[in-house]
């Protein structure tokens, strides 16, 4: 069987690996130590289960979209309700994870970086559950969008502290994140939202996140009995599709990952970076990024603010390159459809970021047959869009 | 003249490297090639040129204002190689990068053309030891130091594999954090230094919040060389004068040692 697992290196292939500054490399090798005992450490599985369960509200339903099945007139869709985890997304399967692991090592502050808000919270979430300093790093323009996230985050005992650096979004604020680590490597533990950034990252919060498929699993075997055909993703820095497709990257199943084609990619305002990038580094990995021909990177958009990166993580490189896992794109007319659509079919308000899988889950449907399993990951709930789209709309 | 060279040369007379930094592009390509000149003419003994780069997460606020202007004037690190050759110094010029745009320049033309430039050495702060075999050993064929940094966090036995590998000298990150002026040096500097160097023989010179002459006094008795960036960035963008700077630094330098 093939082992998705990276080298000692935190290498797939080509991909991942520790490019920081030497101050950093200690506090990684710290952390890739506590990191491969808490895996094995029952006790520690055993507390962060009880979390999962008691706090999170896992596990969460597979949703049979009946009427959404009915419109597409193809493969029965399913949708898998990690918009139904406490704080609204499945960011916190992650940060509960990460925060327990800190906690275990002994440290008290803890530092993230946030693009909307939800990872922001979701860590600032953990840290009011398990009493830790929490100090949450965001781009003055996202503040700006996301009020409401600021004063959660607020309200949960977190100091929020504005980036007016660069584009002033998800990649200034990892970079200030990053600064501050650097700074205060010997106290401060570094909770990243994604499958991003240096080794031990990437595989740690697919680990975390994986919580995701493994429900899925069982779940689709007890209700149609068999695996499904066909999982979709969004994808920006890629946490939620890795967790849902780890536990099926050694079966029969076909994947894909959907990024954010934001107004078109020929308009160039998009965040397409597998389907449009180049191989680079950018914090920490190397992984596809969209960069210049200089090796500078670009700014980026979407409508979905967390799918607004020009990175992604270094496993759904390799994906990509061995063709594993399909990535491609929807535009931000096409999400905000299909955020309509499920609202309106389905009585389920999606996250923008989770909406642009659905609207291709719904493309995928109708060119599939009735006997064909789709599950779509509901990544996150849509109340923290509602401006955005008010606004549009 | 190449860089252990220079810091024999200077062990000679009893003085401290003068190692300064500044970023490429900023405020122009050619006021920043001027200020090589400038610096090297005054008492700098080597001259750090830094490459901007849009993400540069181990700098602090001076040297990422130095950075974003030198990209709003379209600085790239083909044009600055091309001035680099133009420039006839005799100081030692070393490159300072971080690892995306030398990575999308390619190895071996990037070797090749910082060869042709004139330039002694390169720095990649975001490269540590292990990711960076293939491109140290690329850099020694080429005859480029490869100068690796060392830093607080780092165990003995790291600090022996990057003196192994470093070459020209290796770079002591003074403190854990980003790069730029603080009033005071780290507490345990002096012992962290002396701890370096009882494992190479290599030179060690120090940097990261090294601003002032008191500062280079401070540290000339452990140190081989002394890193000044934030500062001159500071200069150039207040418009000082930076042949009184740099000979200010530069005079402090020098001292018989004990």
């Amino acid at each position: 069987m093939k082992q998705y697992l990276p080298d000692e290196n935190g290498y797939w292939r080509d991909f991942g690996g520790r490019f920081v500054p030497e101050t950093l490399m200690g506090a990684l090798a710290e952390l890739d130590k506590a990191y491969l005992s808490a895996k094995d450490d029952s006790e520690f599985q055993k507390r962060l289960n009880y979390y999962l369960m008691e706090y999170v509200g896992r596990p969460t339903p597979l949703t049979f979209a009946r009427r959404l099945t009915e419109r597409a007139g193809g493969a029965k869709i399913y949708l898998k309700r990690e918009d139904l985890c406490h704080t609204g997304a499945h960011k916190i399967n992650n940060t509960i994870g990460q925060v327990l692991l800190a906690h275990q090592m002994g440290k008290r502050r803890i530092i993230a970086e946030t693009g909307a808000g939800q990872h922001g919270v979701a860590t600032a979430t953990a840290c009011a559950l398990l009493g830790l300093e929490c100090s949450v790093y965001m781009g003055s323009k996202d503040i700006e969008r996301q009020k409401m996230n600021v004063f959660r985050m607020e309200l949960l005992g977190a100091r929020v502290i504005p980036v007016d650096s660069g584009s002033k979004t998800l990649k200034d604020a990892i970079n200030e994140a990053v600064r501050d680590w650097v700074t205060n490597v010997e106290n401060t533990y570094y909770c990243i939202g994604s499958v991003v950034g240096p080794h031990p990252y990437p595989m740690m919060v697919r680990d975390f996140q994986s919580i995701i498929g493994r429900e899925v699993r069982e779940q689709i075997i007890e209700k149609e009995g068999r695996l499904p055909d066909i999982l979709v993703a969004c994808v920006g820095g890629g946490s939620n599709a890795m967790g849902l497709f780890c536990p099926f990257l050694n079966e029969d199943v076909r994947m894909v990952g959907i990024e954010g084609e934001g107004l078109g990619l020929f308009t160039g305002k998009h965040s397409a970076t597998l389907s449009q990038g180049s191989i680079g580094v950018l914090h920490g990995a190397m992984s596809y990024l969209l960069q210049d021909k200089n090796g500078q990177i670009l700014p980026t958009y979407s409508i979905a603010p967390g799918l607004d990166y020009p990175g992604v993580g270094p496993e759904h490189a390799y994906l990509k390159d061995t063709r594993r896992v399909e990535y491609t794109t929807a535009t931000d007319d096409e999400a905000l459809q299909a955020f309509k659509l499920l609202s309106e079919k389905e009585g389920i308000i999606p996250a923008l970021e989770s909406a642009h899988a659905v609207s291709y889950a719904l493309k995928l449907a109708q060119e599939t047959s009735k006997e064909h399993l789709l599950i779509v990951n509901l990544s996150g709930r849509g109340d923290k869009d509602l401006e955005i789209v008010e606004e549009i709309v | 003249m190449r860089i252990d060279e220079k810091f024999d040369l200077l062990k000679k007379k009893g003085e401290v490297a003068l190692i300064v930094y500044l970023t490429a592009g900023f405020p122009t390509l050619k006021e920043s090639m001027h200020n090589v000149y400038l610096l090297s003419k005054n008492g700098a003994d080597l001259i750090e040129v830094g490459v901007p780069f849009s993400d540069p997460t181990a700098d602090g606020p001076t040297i990422q204002h130095a950075s974003r202007v030198a990209l709003k004037k379209n600085t790239c690190l083909k044009n600055i190689l091309v001035e680099l050759e133009k420039i006839k110094v005799d100081t030692p010029l070393i490159l300072m990068s971080y690892f995306n745009p030398l990575l999308s320049y390619g190895k071996e033309k990037l070797f090749r053309d910082i060869k042709r430039s004139g330039v002694s050495g390169i720095i990649i702060p975001d490269l540590p030891v292990e990711e960076a075999r293939e491109w140290i050993k690329v850099s020694n064929s080429s005859g480029i130091d490869p100068i690796l940094l060392v830093s607080p966090t780092s165990t003995n036995q790291r600090i022996r594999l990057i003196a192994e590998y470093s070459r020209g000298f290796i770079y002591c990150v003074s403190t854990t954090g980003t790069t730029g002026m603080r009033d005071e040096l780290p507490i345990g500097l002096l012992d962290f230094i002396q701890n370096i160097k009882s494992m190479t023989d290599k030179p060690v010179a120090v940097g990261f919040g090294i601003s002032t002459p008191d500062h280079v006094r401070l540290l000339r008795d452990e140190a081989d060389g002394v890193i000044v960036g934030s500062r001159i960035i500071e200069a150039i963008e207040k418009k000082e004068d930076l042949r009184e700077i740099v000979r200010g630094l530069k005079e402090a330098t020098k001292t018989s040692r004990k």
